[in-house]
C-alpha cells in the first residue's frame, strides 16, 4: 500500500512540475525578445520584437492580415502584419510566434505595424479577464487582451451603412456610463449566429459580452461572444 | 458497332477540347451596347447599384429616397442597393466580379477605377449614344422626370469622366481639399493668418507650435500631445504640389513621370517635418479632423466632404465632449506654391454603368443613372458634406442657393464648416485638376502617396532620409505597385504592350488545346486516309 501511494505521490509531483514547467514556458522569450513589460515601455516608433501567442485574427486580405495576440503578462494588436495565404491558415488561436515591427499609435490604440513573424512551437490561450465597472483610464491598461464586461445594458445597436453585412456598432452602459463596442465583421462577420444576435439586440436587455480590448478614441472591444441575459 | 465507338470517342475528344475552353468563361464579354429604339415598360427589370457614403445615414437615406421616388416613376425597373463607405472595397468587389459576369449594373466609382476595369472587352458602357439619344439622353423627349441637359452638367465636372474619346462615367457629386485651421492658436503663436496660404506658412507656424515648457507640454495648447499639420489624403498631397510646381506625375499617354528631382526635393522636405513631429498622416496617426477638434493640431487637411466633422460644435466627432476644446475654425484653400495661380484637385463619386447581355436592362440603369442628376437628389446630397452639385441647374435653383445663405444658422444642416466649405469649391471650380486617367493611373494615386508616407514613417522610426533613401524608397514602391513597367496605358484603348512571360498556368491551358487540336485532326485525317483506302 504504501508503495503505491509513493508511486502516486511521485506522479502527482511529476505531473505537477509538467505542469509548471508548461506555463514557464509560456512566459519564457528568446534571446533578443523584448518581455511584455520591456514592449510596454518602449517608445512609440521604436522597433520592437516580441514572442507571443495568437489569439484570434481578422480576415487574411492581400498578403496581409491583423492579428490579436496575447502572452502571460499582455496583449498585442498587430495592424496589418506581413503574411502569406499559406501562413495564414497556421495562424490558428493559440499559435506561438516571434513578430518584429513598430510600435505605433493610432487613435489610441497601441499596435505593431509593418511587422514580419516567424512561427515557433507553444502554445497559450490567455484568460478572459473581468474588467466591468472599471472606468475608460482603468481600462487602458488592458488594451488588447480578452476581456469581459458583465450585466451590461444594451443602449444602442447599429449597423455600419444601416444595414447588415459590415460592422456593428453596439453602446452597452453600466451604472450610467456608455462603452462603445464593435462587432468587427472581418474578425467575426462569417459566424451568422454570432451575426445575429448582435444584430437583434433589443436595447434595455442585460448582456454579458467577452471581446478584444481595442481602442478608438476610447474603448471600443471588438467583441467575440455575447449572452444575453 | 465500331461506328458508335467511333462517335463516342469523338464527341469525347470534342468535349474535352471544349473543357479549356469553359475556363475562358467570362473573357470573351458582352456586344457592345447599342440604345435600344424603345423601353419596354411592359417588361420587369431589376438592376443593382453599389453606392458609396461616408459613414453618414443621412447619405445613405436620400440613396433610398432617390430609389423609391425612381421607382414610383418606373415602376417596371426595382433598385437594389449595396452600400460602402470606401471607394477601395467597390473597386475590389467590381473586379472580382468581371470575370463572373457579375458586376452591378450602376456602380459609384472613380474615373482612375474605371480605367481599369476597362481592361475587359465591353465591361463599361460608354455613355456618349447615351448623352445625345433624344428619346432617352439627358433630358431626352421620353424621360418621365426632369433631368438636366448635357449643357447644364458643370463643364470641367463632365470632362473629368472623359477617357480617351469616350464618357464612361457622368459626375455624381463634387468636393475638393479644404485647410481647416485652428485660427485660435494660430493668433496664440503670433500670427495672422494671410490671405493667400503657402506651404511655406503652414510648415514655420507647425514648427512654431512643438515649443515646449518646462513641464514637457506643448505651449501653445498645454497638452502632451500636438501635431500641428495632418494631411488626411497623402496621395492628393504629393499630386497638388506636384500640380502647383507644374512637376511631372503622369500624361495622358500613362507614362510615369513621378520619380523625378522634384519629387525627390518635396520629400526631403516633408521629412524635416515629419522628424520635428510638426507633420504627420492619417495613415500614422489618425483623422486630422479628431485632433484638430482636441486642439491637438493647428492645420487640417481633408476633404470638403469631411467638413461636418470640423471643429468645435461639428455634427459629428469621433471624440468625447470632455475633449474638445473652443477654437475658431477657418476653412481656406490648401496651401500653394503660387497663390496667384491656385491649384487644388477635383474629387468626388462619379457613376458608371456595367453593360449586360440585354441592352433594355442598360437603358433601365441609365434612366436610373439620370435621375440621380435631378434636382432633388443633387441638393439633398449636397447639404450632407461639403458637396456640390454637378449640374448647373441644380446650382442655381432656389433651394440650392437658399439653403447657401443660411450659413451658421444651425449647427446641423447649415453649420457654418460645411457650407464654407462648398463655397469654397464653388469660387475655386476653375482652380481645380485632375491627374490623367489609364490603366494603373490608380496604383500611380497609391504611390504617390506612399512615398510621403515612406518618409514619414523613417523620419519617426529615426531613420536618415537622404538621396539613397529616397532612391531605394522609389524603387521599392515602383516595384510594389508595379509601376517599372515604363508606359501604363495602351491596354486600355486596343494597343499592346510587353506583359513579359505568359504565366504557367496559361502556358499548361494552350499545350492541352493544341494537343487536343492534334488528337482531333489525327482522327479525321485517319479517317480520311481509311476512306480512300478503301476506295
Amino acid at each position: 500500500m504504501k508503495k503505491v501511494l509513493a508511486l502516486v505521490m511521485a506522479l502527482t509531483l511529476i505531473f505537477a512540475f509538467a505542469g509548471c514547467g508548461e506555463a514557464k514556458n509560456t512566459s519564457a522569450k528568446s534571446e533578443g525578445v523584448m518581455t511584455y513589460a520591456e514592449y510596454d515601455a518602449a517608445a512609440l516608433d521604436s522597433e520592437v520584437t516580441v514572442e507571443c501567442y495568437v489569439q484570434a485574427h481578422q480576415s487574411w486580405w492581400d498578403n496581409k492580415i491583423t492579428v490579436y495576440a496575447a502572452d502571460e503578462d499582455g496583449a498585442y494588436f498587430f495592424y496589418e502584419m506581413a503574411c502569406s495565404e499559406e501562413d495564414a491558415a497556421k495562424l490558428v488561436p493559440g499559435t506561438k510566434i516571434k513578430a518584429k515591427g513598430y510600435k505605433s499609435e493610432w487613435s489610441g490604440e497601441v499596435e505593431i505595424t509593418d511587422a514580419t513573424f516567424e512561427i515557433e512551437d507553444g502554445s497559450y490561450i490567455a484568460p478572459v479577464k473581468d474588467v466591468t465597472g472599471k472606468s475608460a483610464d482603468e481600462l487602458k491598461a488592458f488594451q488588447n487582451q480578452l476581456v469581459a464586461f458583465n450585466g451590461m445594458t444594451v443602449e444602442a445597436v447599429s449597423y455600419k451603412n444601416n444595414t447588415p453585412g459590415d460592422d456593428i456598432y453596439v453602446t452597452l452602459s453600466k451604472d450610467g456610463i456608455n462603452f462603445e463596442f464593435c462587432l468587427e465583421y472581418y474578425l467575426n462577420g462569417s459566424d451568422e449566429a454570432f451575426y445575429n444576435t448582435v444584430g437583434n439586440l433589443e436595447v434595455g436587455s442585460t448582456v454579458d459580452v467577452e471581446g478584444f480590448l481595442y481602442w478608438y478614441e476610447g474603448p471600443d472591444a471588438h467583441l467575440t461572444k455575447v449572452t444575453v441575459k | 458497332m465500331i461506328k458508335k465507338i467511333k462517335a463516342v470517342l469523338a464527341a469525347c475528344v470534342l468535349l474535352i477540347s471544349a473543357l479549356p475552353l469553359s475556363a475562358c468563361h467570362g473573357s470573351k464579354g458582352f456586344e457592345a451596347f447599342t440604345v435600344p429604339e424603345n423601353f419596354d415598360e411592359s417588361r420587369h427589370y431589376e438592376i443593382t447599384f453599389w453606392a458609396k457614403n461616408d459613414t453618414n445615414q443621412t447619405q445613405a437615406s436620400i440613396y433610398e429616397k432617390a430609389i423609391k421616388d425612381f421607382e414610383a416613376i418606373y415602376p417596371n425597373i426595382t433598385v437594389n442597393m449595396r452600400l460602402y463607405t470606401d471607394y477601395g472595397k467597390i473597386y475590389n468587389d467590381v473586379i472580382t466580379n468581371i470575370s463572373t459576369q457579375t458586376t452591378p449594373n450602376v456602380c459609384i466609382t472613380y474615373p482612375d477605377h474605371i480605367a481599369t476595369y476597362m481592361t475587359g472587352t465591353n465591361v463599361v458602357v460608354p455613355l456618349d449614344d447615351l448623352f445625345r439619344d433624344a428619346r432617352y439622353g439627358l433630358n431626352g423627349s421620353e424621360i418621365k422626370f426632369d433631368a438636366p441637359s448635357f449643357d447644364e452638367l458643370i463643364p470641367s465636372f463632365i470632362e473629368e469622366c472623359k477617357i480617351g474619346d469616350h464618357y464612361y462615367a457622368i459626375p455624381y457629386m463634387r468636393s475638393t481639399e479644404a485647410l481647416y485651421i485652428n485660427k485660435t492658436y494660430v493668433e496664440k503663436l503670433g500670427y495672422e493668418i494671410p490671405k493667400d496660404i503657402t506651404w511655406d506658412f503652414v510648415w514655420e507656424v507647425s514648427e512654431k507650435a512643438m515649443e515646449k515648457d518646462s513641464d514637457d507640454n506643448f505651449k501653445v495648447n498645454g497638452q502632451k500631445v500636438m501635431i500641428p499639420f495632418i494631411y488626411k489624403s497623402t496621395d492628393n498631397m504629393m499630386i497638388s504640389m506636384l500640380k502647383q510646381l507644374n512637376a511631372d506625375y503622369s500624361d495622358a499617354n500613362g507614362n510615369i513621370l513621378i520619380f523625378n528631382d522634384t519629387t525627390k526635393e518635396l520629400l526631403k522636405e516633408i521629412s524635416v517635418h515629419g522628424k520635428s513631429g510638426a507633420f504627420s498622416t492619417f495613415k500614422i496617426s489618425s483623422y486630422p479632423g479628431n485632433f484638430l477638434n482636441a486642439g491637438q493640431c493647428i492645420f487640417a487637411i481633408d476633404s470638403t466632404a469631411g467638413a461636418s466633422w470640423i471643429g468645435t460644435l461639428a455634427p459629428h466627432s469621433d471624440i468625447s465632449a470632455d475633449k474638445l476644446v473652443d477654437f475658431e475654425t477657418v476653412v481656406c484653400p490648401i496651401p500653394q506654391f503660387d497663390p496667384g495661380n491656385p491649384k487644388m484637385i477635383s474629387q468626388g463619386p462619379s457613376i458608371c454603368i456595367f453593360n449586360k447581355e440585354d441592352d433594355g436592362e442598360v437603358l433601365a440603369s441609365w434612366l436610373f443613372t439620370q435621375f440621380m442628376l435631378t434636382n432633388d437628389v443633387q441638393t439633398a446630397y449636397s447639404k450632407t458634406e461639403g458637396y456640390v452639385p454637378v449640374t448647373s441647374k441644380a446650382q442655381n435653383s432656389p433651394e440650392y442657393i437658399d439653403y447657401l445663405s443660411r450659413e451658421g444658422e444651425d449647427e446641423e444642416e447649415h453649420y457654418a464648416i460645411k457650407i464654407q466649405a462648398a463655397k469654397l469649391l464653388l469660387d475655386n471650380t476653375n482652380n481645380t485638376f485632375v491627374t490623367p486617367v489609364f490603366n494603373g493611373s490608380a496604383s500611380l494615386r497609391d504611390a504617390a502617396g506612399q512615398l510621403i508616407e515612406g518618409v514619414t514613417k523613417a523620419v519617426r522610426r529615426k531613420q536618415t532620409v537622404d538621396d539613397a533613401f529616397i532612391d531605394k524608397l522609389f524603387d521599392d514602391t515602383a516595384s510594389l505597385y508595379h509601376l517599372n513597367q515604363g508606359n501604363m496605358s495602351s491596354t486600355s484603348y486596343g494597343e499592346k504592350r510587353d506583359l513579359g512571360p505568359l504565366p504557367k498556368t496559361a502556358v499548361a491551358l494552350i499545350t492541352i488545346l493544341i494537343i487536343v487540336w492534334i488528337l482531333i485532326g489525327a482522327y479525321y485525317l485517319n479517317g480520311f486516309i481509311r476512306k480512300h483506302k478503301k476506295k
